[in-house]
């Protein structure tokens, strides 16, 4: 480990998917850390490569991925180089995940209760009986009403929002050093989103667990998350605290991401959307991928990558715009305002002490 | 429920009714009498004989006599068995009957959910296509084929079994293997589409990340899962047994009532004919309604569904 501070460093990751159509570059040299008890939000649009990312660190990627180079260490040991038998002794008991939709990942033949005793019945060793017992207790931890008699129930018997709530149980179940939460509110309606993401915030200071938090929606991560990456194209464009990513962001596509959320005071009745589709990442762009979507793209983004520009000690950002020969460009006009709130915001309190890397 | 069963009880009544009727008049329209030494007999003879058991009256009457005694209680009784009971006849050769179905059917199954099960986790190896290819013979070989080759094999060639006869644990060997290969492939090929199914369902997902072994995943989630919709499958292969088992008991000289059942045919004994065929009838609905109660207990969410979840 690198810094002591992280319980995962990813470095240089590159994964490949075999398809008939040819080599599917879906990760393109990702490097990031996860501290000991932060909460560090993916986020990007679909096929970024966010949830193949976090399924690398659970060895759990499809059978015709292959890890073409890049490490990801977790307690000194890389995850990448071991076997499948001692992934399972990781999977759910130092690293849990968190599935997107409640109503298909619970085993709908197995009584709940079984179904999150399993986990301690592999990892710890319990017999039946007592793993059911801690399971009740996991269940009263998530906020099940009634558990004695409900953990007998089947998955059918509970609502979507009770049924993530079951799975979070399971993922916890073993007190986990890191969850990986892969959208786990999309598939819920909004009321219930905001329980399910106070329960992780309360479960995460009870049990001491990091959180990979994966999602495209950035309302979610402002009151989740103490640090964001950003992913574009099987690359992290910018990487920051979630005040820096939210207003004072460097690169366009982080700027297009913002720009097309609504906020309580977007002005005026239409939303603005990323132009154009992600690139074919069969063959990928030369350059800045996103240069052919951005409007502040300029020719060496379509010649040269862009390597990662310091913004802050906590904040970077793969974008060109950044360099000191660059054009003085100015972002959309909402950036702007978030940039201008973001200066008031520096003066009275000072900016999260992190540790600097690289 | 008990409204559910009182209907389907009903109905399978009603099914009864409507095999018996057809069956009765199908049976009717077969050439040949069930008299023997026909051409020996002179016009007075052969009226009489009819008229003993009732075959000269006009086929509809022969129809609701026939149906009355059904109603009574009363299959009739057998021709060609010195007047003997049909209903103690199916009696008397359900044993091996039900013996050989029973075994055929535990080896299908397990053998098959084994080999299925091996094709949809080994999907697209070699261990895969060797199952495939398994169950497309098992069921494109007809069981008479594969009894003759059995026997001739196992039996003659090498000895191992003995090749006909009833008379101990050993002959039911090969008529049980020959019996097997058809719901052995049947459920094969089913557990292996729907395994392949549920392998990639967010559940399995789910236990993986759990850490469970392969092994455990397959044992407590995708096999249960798989098996099931396996269970509608019972009725069929039920009947394949039932209809497989005529002809191979007679290959293997089984007295059970597949054999007997043939050779009613072959001499038109009228009683025989129409009680083994309510018999299978019976038995079948039976299989088919204790199919869709079974599939209530092993799914949770059927069983519940009468009570407005």
């Amino acid at each position: 480990m690198e810094n002591p501070e992280n319980i995962i460093e990813v470095r240089n990751l590159q994964i490949d998917f075999h398809t008939y159509a040819g080599e599917v570059k879906a990760i393109r040299d990702v490097s990031f850390d996860l501290r000991k008890g932060e909460t560090l939000a993916i986020v990007g649009e679909s096929g970024s490569g966010k949830s193949v990312t976090t399924r690398s660190l659970m060895g759990l990627l499809a059978p015709n991925a292959v890890i073409k180079s890049g490490s990801i260490m977790f307690h000194d040991e890389d995850i990448i180089k071991k076997s499948e038998k001692d992934m399972q002794h990781i999977r759910g008991k130092d690293i849990a995940m968190i599935f997107q939709d409640p109503m298909t990942s619970l085993d709908p033949t197995m009584r709940i209760g079984l179904q999150i005793a399993e986990p301690l019945m592999k990892h710890k060793g319990l017999k039946k009986k007592e793993a059911v017992a801690q399971a009740l207790e996991m269940l009263k931890l998530v906020g099940i009403t009634d558990p004695e008699n409900r953990i007998n129930d089947y998955p059918y018997q509970f609502s979507g929002g009770m049924r993530q709530r079951i799975v979070i149980a399971i993922a916890l179940v073993c007190y986990p050093e890191v969850l990986i939460a892969d959208e786990p509110t999309t598939a819920l309606d909004v009321t219930i989103q905001a329980q399910i993401l106070d329960l992780m915030k309360d479960l995460q200071n009870r049990i001491d667990t990091s959180i990979i938090f994966i999602t495209h929606d950035l309302g979610v991560v402002a009151g989740m998350a103490d640090r964001v990456a950003v992913m574009y194209a099987g690359k992290i464009v910018e990487y920051g605290t979630v005040d820096e990513i939210f207003f004072n962001p460097q690169h366009p596509y982080t700027w297009g991401l913002l720009n097309s959320m609504p906020t309580l005071d977007t002005e005026g009745g239409s939303l603005s959307a990323i132009p154009g589709t992600p690139p074919d990442l069969l063959d990928p762009p030369v350059g800045d991928a996103f240069a052919a979507r951005s409007d502040y793209a300029m020719k060496i983004d379509t010649e040269k990558e862009p390597p990662f520009f310091k913004v802050s000690d906590t904040h970077y950002a793969a974008t060109w715009l950044l360099h000191p020969d660059a054009p003085k460009v100015t972002p959309p006009a909402e950036i702007v305002r978030r940039q201008k709130k973001f200066a008031t915001m520096q003066k009275p309190e000072a900016p999260i002490k992190h540790e600097t890397k690289e | 429920m008990r409204k559910y069963l009182l209907k389907r009880i009903f109905y399978l009544f009603l099914t009864l009714f409507i095999v018996a009727t057809a069956t009765f008049f199908l049976m009717k329209l077969m050439p040949g009498t069930p008299l023997q030494n026909e051409a020996k007999l002179t016009a007075s003879e052969k009226a009489s004989i009819l008229a003993q058991y009732g075959l000269d009256k006009p086929v509809w009457l022969q129809y609701f006599i026939y149906i009355g005694g059904i109603f009574k209680g009363s299959l009739g009784l057998s021709f060609q068995f010195s007047d003997q009971a049909v209903s103690y006849l199916i009696g008397s050769r359900m044993g091996p009957s039900m013996q050989l179905g029973g075994q055929a059917m535990v080896v299908g199954v397990i053998f098959g959910i084994i080999l299925g099960a091996v094709g949809a986790i080994r999907k697209d190896t070699w261990a895969d296509r060797l199952a495939t290819v398994l169950s497309i013979l098992g069921i494109a070989v007809p069981s008479f084929v594969l009894a003759i080759l059995l026997q001739y094999y196992l039996g003659l060639k090498l000895g191992w079994f003995p090749v006909a006869g009833w008379e101990g644990f050993a002959y039911t060997i090969l008529p049980t293997l020959a019996l097997a290969a058809s719901p052995l492939a049947e459920t094969a090929r089913f557990i292996r589409t729907d395994m392949v199914d549920v392998l990639s369902s967010d559940y399995i997902e789910l236990a993986k990340a759990k850490g469970l072994s392969k092994f455990g995943i397959v044992y407590h989630h995708a096999l249960r899962n798989s098996l099931i919709p396996m269970v509608t499958l019972i009725g069929p292969l039920a009947a394949a047994l039932m209809t497989g088992s005529m002809v191979v008991e007679n290959i293997f000289s089984v007295p059970g009532i597949g054999e007997q059942f043939v050779k009613s045919i072959l001499v038109n004994d009228y009683p025989t004919i129409m009680g083994v065929t309510i018999f299978y009838s019976a038995l079948l609905c039976l299989l088919l309604l204790l199919t869709d109660i079974v599939y209530g207990i092993i799914d949770p969410r059927i069983r519940l569904s009468g009570n407005g979840d």
